[in-house]
């Protein structure tokens, strides 16, 4: 059952034309997470998105894997800022509208 | 149509090499994608520019239509061979970022002068997700306050949301699979709705809280008794305290907004009393409030 969410990393790869280390690096760096049933490597179509906004970084925009590391905690950093100014903005509309 | 200058765009002259090109494409690449400017309309139309200035002046074919046409393009023979360009182009590797796969994220100059096809699909066959979309939605406060269904026309295709009670402001949420078409059999992209949610003349929200002011005439306020006022779940009857004061405030639990996919939940209602002087005295009212005066000079 579980299955069913989940895509054979060996698939992927070949789909997108690239290596398997390279997913293992994202692995290791705790940038994805796979998961492994019977010696064979998935990931969770949650985790799709994910991964393949890091192969377009690596591959297209030629950013090392460090550089995808800082790259994540920063677009992770402005979603946090992104929700504050958010949360902000409707405080503030309590004070600048009259009844 | 406008003329598009692709090396203007690339920060390049017409001397610029194959290398200059490469080098000044990643370099914008790298400041527009995508991937690296969330929610930013004005990134995403800058990185498409880019991405087919470079389709153009990577490739020496089409730099060379470029360069020869250019400008004038519109006087020369611009589609004498054009099909068989496209077939040609067809089979050429792919050398644009995917960021937008899309065949709309070209101009109607690039399609003028190479076609569609030569823009988009070509190159090697790699599965893409499709492009996510954005969208903004204006909602009433009283719209928020209840679980309600929408239809909404995304690209010509009618789609049935259900928006939960309590949704924020600035708040957006994701519906999988409503953006674009995936490339080579990728899955669809996602639509993302932010709801804009317009003020209220009788309510203020603050999170789950609501706020409001009363209007309270003198005599109740001093003599205390009884008074109805609207909340958004209809009206409520409120004991007045005697004494109370201008500006003073009270809480009605579980009367304020609902907590966003907590069915039941509620935040709570602050009303703020606004005491209304009276106006227009008649002689004996005039008359009693200066007995009262009196009566609290000398107490």
């Amino acid at each position: 059952m579980r299955t069913e969410y989940l895509i054979p990393i060996d698939k992927f790869c070949a789909s997108h034309d690239i290596e398997i280390s390279f997913i293992s690096s994202l692995q290791e760096s705790g940038l994805i997470e796979i998961t492994t049933i019977k010696e064979s490597a998935f990931i969770e179509v949650d985790q799709l998105q994910k991964l393949e906004k890091f192969v377009r970084l690596y591959y297209e925009l030629d950013i090392n894997l460090e550089g995808i590391e800082t790259v994540n905690y920063l677009l992770q950093h402005i979603n946090v800022l992104q929700d504050e100014i958010t949360i902000l903005k409707n405080k503030l509309r309590i004070y600048e509208t009259e009844f | 149509m406008d003329f598009v200058d692709y090396y203007k765009l690339l920060g390049l002259d017409k001397t610029a090499t194959s290398k200059d090109i490469k080098s000044a494409y990643r370099k914008l690449a790298r400041k527009y994608h995508p991937d690296l400017n969330p929610n930013d309309k004005n990134a995403k139309k800058k990185f498409q520019e880019i991405n087919e200035a470079n389709e153009v002046l990577s490739d020496p074919e089409k730099r060379k239509k470029y360069d020869q046409y250019g400008k004038d393009w519109q006087h020369s023979e611009q589609f004498e061979k054009q099909q068989q360009y496209q077939q040609q182009s067809a089979n050429s590797r792919k050398t644009a970022y995917s960021g937008s796969q899309s065949g709309d994220d070209f101009s109607d100059f690039f399609e003028s002068m190479f076609g569609r096809a030569a823009g988009a699909g070509h190159g090697r066959q790699v599965k893409y997700r499709g492009e996510d979309y954005t969208a903004e939605l204006q909602l009433d406060l009283t719209d928020a306050y209840k679980t309600h269904k929408r239809t909404l026309t995304i690209n010509n295709r009618k789609i049935r949301i259900t928006i939960p009670a309590g949704i924020e402001n600035g708040q957006t949420i994701k519906i999988a699979g409503i953006g674009g078409k995936g490339i080579n059999g990728g899955p669809d992209g996602d639509l993302y709705i932010t709801f804009s949610i317009a003020n209220h003349p009788g309510f203020k929200r603050l999170g789950n809280d609501l706020f409001t002011t009363v209007d309270l005439d003198l005599y109740k306020a001093v003599l205390g008794g009884e008074i109805t006022i609207e909340t958004l779940s209809g009206k409520v009857k409120l004991k007045v305290k005697p004494e109370t004061q201008n500006g003073s405030k009270i809480k009605l639990k579980n009367k304020g907004f609902p907590v966003y996919k907590n069915e039941g939940q509620y935040g709570d209602l602050y009303v703020t009393y606004l005491i209304k002087i009276p106006t227009n005295l008649t002689e004996k009212q005039r008359a009693l409030f200066n007995q009262l005066s009196e009566l609290q000079i000398n107490k």
